[in-house]
């Protein structure tokens, strides 16, 4: 359910890191609190952002949701796929469904996401 | 307000004292006055409202009935004014279907499962209005043709970024002044291109085109009757990325090539004349197509078709995440209760007349419109101003003013066109004649007699 | 189980036509000497269907749908009240259907007298001096009523005010209303009553708040105890009140929006003045206002000069027009024949009966479903299956089942501050006998939760289809089916 190799956002995204290129993501547990995806609008390959900023937004059949960015830099590509398979989310939110990726200003900025077993922890209240 | 023993006689009321005995104990309160009791006694009217007694069904109706003879209406008057609101033939099975109260007592189809009847014909609206205007998804309906032009010019705004809307004069004033009322908010702009000879001016309209326009709006049939030319129109909005936003009457598309076929992006329109009665000004029905490509950025309803459990076509409100009640701040419209009854009625009509009734009742109204127009043009003191070619309505220069033509006519049961000099000063002892369908022979000669 | 009813464009065939239309009786003119020809359509992808094909074919998608002369409809916030026929038979003389509207005021003053009877009546109502009838829906009046607000501050040179304050219980028209007048939204959050956070309140109030838009009864069914400490907090700011009268049903003839201290404010007549839905319009929102905000009401405006009655449109400082014409008038004529019906005393009679059936079931489903908000109710109450989620019984789930037993659902996830939230309102028009049965088919889905959760996590078994794939909807969009 919630891959070791991942990191970990309050707002329920994830974020692998590889040299400095983040792939960012939805985790499991939003995906299932959201229900059937059916619709995406992620911003341009080519934008900046900094961590914190918008990403996009989710559609689900009876919920929006925004996505955030957990780190700085630029986006250098999207999920084109998602447009036509926006299930793709809910049938793999770790792989097919991964929504950006961002050449990142400042790696370390990831070390402040939750691993694993923090994330399990923090969405076990709910 | 205590004294509530002596019930009216209201028949919508079902409870009795032994229900309310039984409920209160229930409850566990003493009386209802313990129900009101969470409001604060600052908060209470403490007096019946100043309102007429209730009365019984029969005195309701007499009381309205004699209201609605003060009325003169249009099976007694005969009716040569249009302008938004038209005097077409309402079939006796658009009344029988509208009247159902399956249909009419329903809610919103928030639940398909219990609302199959209403989205199937929802869906078949929807379909129905694209094959009319040649577009490529419809909503489920808006209020009236001035909303649905304002909701269109906020659409425009979202998906270009722009915020310079460009209106045609020739466009109903009253649409245009909705317009204005629902662009006041934003930060938006509108500005009127001019017409010339009747229609708006495919000349002037590049010189005021440029990068910063969000939309240009036309109507067609335009206020005047006249059929725009939509195509060089929508060449030039195109030219500079602006959308083109068509208004229509939906019976002329019966004998006009649709906006859809120009290349048009947003085509909106008033559904009155489908089949549904003029009614003193509403409920009318509000038209809204456009491209796929703009699907999420509609405001209303949608319905679309799916299947269930297993494996059944049917059919759902649909990218409700679009709306109100689930995006709120960032909906695509703040439009919840939309005009789904009318939107009924107009499915019901454009599926009996069809493709030959409509085409039919179009020619009807064309060719009568055109018999009247030669008519009138052969009256001494009567001329016509534009050549431009029309549909149902057209604009005729008088040597006397409206007014007194108008009170003429009026007193001989017939309601004479609109005085267009209220609207547009330039346009002084200018009127606007409309012959629907209903119009026979004798009553427009009679009326062009008067003249 | 039924089977499918098949689309209108499937049963036509060439060459029928389902109205008997007249020939042309003047001489015709060539089309193409007056129309270029390509302005004249070539081809028009209607049905061809005989009259008793269009009867038979929407008679029957007529008979695949729930209504309130069929069906107990327990929608919280949309007050689903019987709709009296008399108000049909009304609405359809030609006195008030067929009537222009631009026919000469003198040809109309029976039409002008009801409107400006039906106005006097709302303001009685609201409490408040100023009406308009002309917005069609809620959500326009709740725009009209916004813009007036606007037009307000703008003409005391204020133009610093740009924020609506919103509670985190409100209708969704209310933010989206808001934003498309060009203000921001601060949400105000509940306390634990369910109702505004007075303190909260108090922060967030400023001089950059333009008013406050708040629905009593609030969605909860609760009505705002510390109303009038709210709006005193947002008048002492400088702003203005907004009630959102959608639930006016619950206090009708005791208690005015005017009297609480709002400004302006919407009804629903639709909900409250009894006119049919029609399944989702038309309605009609009229706003009320204090007799300060007089000058800003849309054009055209009502005059009574020694009973002669005008449309008057010279108003300097108005927000504009709103609707191509009046509004929508037979929906008018339907809510006046209701209010005469009713008189002085059916009004109290209504919010009475409303507010006890609502009590009613609210005592006698606490006992198996969870209230979160425990206070005695106005008009609807709020239950959560929270408790029923656990055992894989959604709210959803319950919301289908019942559909089986022949009720309507409440409206489910609605307010957006209660989990798994089921909000039902009865209205004044439904028998105990009817409350009864409601009762005990949510006692028995409660046990179908436990004993046999997939009886409930399947449902409906019982509708014309079963459970639809919303999903597949909005993924595969299938929005028209096309004609030749």
């Amino acid at each position: 359910m919630y891959p070791d190799n991942v990191k970990y956002t309050k707002s329920h995204e994830w974020v692998r890191v590889a040299d400095k290129m983040a792939t960012i993501g939805i985790t499991d547990y939003a995906q299932e609190e959201l229900g059937d995806i059916v619709n995406i609008e992620l911003v341009q390959p080519g934008s900046t952002l900094s961590a914190g900023g918008l990403l996009g937004s989710i559609d689900s059949v009876k919920a929006v949701s925004e996505i955030f960015s957990p780190v700085t830099g630029e986006v250098v590509e999207v999920n084109d796929e998602l447009e036509t398979a926006p299930e793709l989310i809910n049938e793999e939110p770790y792989g097919s469904g991964w929504l950006v990726i961002i050449k990142m200003d400042d790696p370390s900025e990831v070390d402040e996401s939750m691993s694993s077993e923090e994330y399990e922890r923090f969405i076990e209240p709910e | 307000m205590k004294d509530l023993s002596s019930r009216s006689k209201l028949s919508y009321l079902p409870l009795t004292d032994a229900d309310r005995a039984l409920m209160l104990k229930t409850i566990g309160v003493p009386d209802t006055d313990a129900l009101f009791e969470q409001i604060p006694k600052e908060a209470r009217l403490g007096r019946p409202p100043d309102l007429p007694a209730g009365m019984a069904e029969q005195d309701v109706v007499s009381i309205c009935e004699g209201i609605a003879a003060r009325n003169r209406h249009l099976a007694d008057l005969t009716c040569f004014l249009g302008a938004g609101a038209y005097d077409h033939y309402v079939p006796a099975v658009v009344e029988s279907i509208v009247s159902r109260s399956e249909f009419a007592t329903t809610y919103t189809p928030y639940q398909p499962e219990a609302s199959q009847g209403v989205l199937q014909s929802i869906y078949e609206y929807q379909s129905l209005i694209c094959a009319l205007t040649e577009m490529e998804v419809s909503n489920a309906s808006l209020y009236d043709a001035a909303t649905a032009i304002g909701e269109a010019a906020v659409m425009a705004y979202s998906v270009t970024g722009r915020s310079r809307v460009l209106v045609s004069k020739a466009v109903h004033p009253h649409y245009r002044q909705v317009l204005r009322t629902y662009v006041s908010g934003l930060d938006m702009q509108v500005e009127e291109i001019d017409y010339s000879e009747g229609v708006t001016s495919a000349g002037l309209l590049p010189a005021r085109l440029s990068e910063d326009a969000a939309c240009v709006i036309v109507q067609y049939p335009n206020f005047f009757g006249c059929v725009e030319p939509l195509a060089p129109l929508t060449e030039a909005a195109h030219s500079v990325g602006a959308l083109m936003i068509v208004c229509v009457d939906p019976i002329a598309l019966g004998l006009l090539t649709p906006p859809g076929a120009f290349g048009a992006d947003i085509v909106v329109g008033e559904g009155q004349a489908l089949g549904v009665n003029i009614g003193f000004g509403g409920p009318y029905l509000g038209l809204f197509a456009c491209r796929m490509e703009h699907v999420w950025h509609i405001p209303g309803r949608i319905v679309g078709a799916t299947v269930d459990a297993e494996g059944r076509r049917s059919y759902t409100l649909t990218l409700q995440t679009r709306e109100q009640h689930i995006r709120r701040e960032k909906a695509t419209s703040n439009i919840c209760t939309n005009q789904a009854l009318v939107a009924l009625a107009a499915t019901v009509y454009l599926s009996a007349l069809g493709k030959n009734g409509l085409s039919h009742v179009a020619e009807l109204c064309f060719q009568k419109a055109h018999y009247a127009r030669d008519a009138i043009a052969e009256r001494d003191g009567f001329s016509l101003p534009w050549p431009a070619p029309f549909f149902k309505e057209f604009v005729v220069k008088s040597e006397k003013p409206v007014s007194e033509i108008n009170r003429k006519l009026l007193d001989n049961g017939i309601i004479g066109g609109l005085d267009l000099g209220q609207y547009y000063p330039e346009l002084k002892n200018h009127v606007l004649i409309c012959v629907t369908e209903k119009r026979t022979k004798e009553e427009i000669d009679r009326m062009v007699e008067l003249l | 189980m039924m089977r499918e009813e098949t689309l209108i464009y499937e049963i036509s065939r060439p060459g029928r036509v389902g109205c008997a239309l007249s020939d042309l009786d003047v001489p015709a003119t060539e089309i193409r000497n007056e129309l270029q020809e390509k302005y004249i359509r070539e081809r028009l992808p209607l049905p061809e269907v005989s009259e008793p094909d269009v009867v038979r074919h929407f008679t029957r998608l007529s008979q695949r749908q729930f209504s309130i002369d069929t069906n107990f409809y327990p929608l919280g916030s949309c007050t689903m009240k019987y709709n009296p026929k008399v108000n049909e038979r009304i609405a359809g003389s030609p006195g008030f259907a067929m009537l222009h509207p631009l026919q000469p005021e003198e040809t109309c003053q029976g039409a002008l007298a009801l409107m400006y009877e039906l106005e006097r009546y709302l303001a009685e109502i609201a409490g408040m001096e100023a009406v308009t009838l002309q917005p069609a829906a809620g959500a326009q009046g709740e725009l009209t009523g916004i813009m007036m607000i606007k037009a307000y501050h703008r003409s005391k040179g204020d133009d610093g005010r740009k924020v609506i304050l919103v509670p985190d219980s409100a209708h969704g028209t209310n933010p989206a209303t808001a934003a498309r007048s060009g203000y921001q939204v601060r949400k105000v959050p509940s306390n634990a009553r369910g109702t505004v956070d007075l303190d909260a309140l108090r922060e967030l109030v400023g001089p950059d708040v333009a008013g406050m838009m708040l629905t009593n009864p609030n969605t909860l069914g609760l009505f705002e105890e510390d109303v009038i400490e709210i709006c005193e907090t947002v008048h002492e700011a400088g702003g203005l009140m907004y009630c959102d009268g959608a639930n006016m049903n619950a206090i009708l003839g005791r208690s005015r929006p005017g009297d609480m201290g709002f400004d302006v404010m919407h009804f629903n007549l639709h909900k409250t003045f009894s006119t049919p839905h029609g399944g989702g319009g038309p309605g009609a929102g009229p706003v009320a206002a204090k007799e300060f905000l007089r000058p800003f009401l849309p054009v055209p405006v009502m005059d009574n000069i020694d009973q002669e009655y005008r449309l008057n449109y010279d108003i300097p400082l108005s927000i504009g027009r709103m609707h191509s014409f009046y509004g929508n008038f037979l929906v008018m004529v339907r809510a006046y024949a209701y209010i005469r019906s009713l008189g002085a005393q059916g009004m109290l009679e209504v919010s009475e009966s409303a507010v006890l059936n609502a009590n009613y079931l609210m005592a006698k489903l606490r006992e198996v479903y969870h209230v979160p908000y425990d206070n005695l109710c106005m008009h609807e109450f709020v239950a959560s299956a929270k408790e029923h989620k656990k055992r894989g019984v959604r709210a959803m789930d319950i919301a289908k089942r019942l559909l089986d037993f022949g009720f309507h659902a409440p409206t489910i996830y609605f307010p957006l501050i209660v989990e798994e939230a089921l909000m039902i309102e009865p209205t004044e028009t439904e028998s105990k006998e009817t409350l009864d049965a409601f009762i005990e088919a949510m006692i028995e889905i409660d046990r179908e939760s436990k004993e046999a959760p997939e009886m409930v996590t399947n449902s409906p078994h019982e509708t014309t289809v079963r459970r639809v794939d919303e999903a597949t909807a909005a993924r595969r969009l299938n929005l028209r089916c096309v004609g030749e």
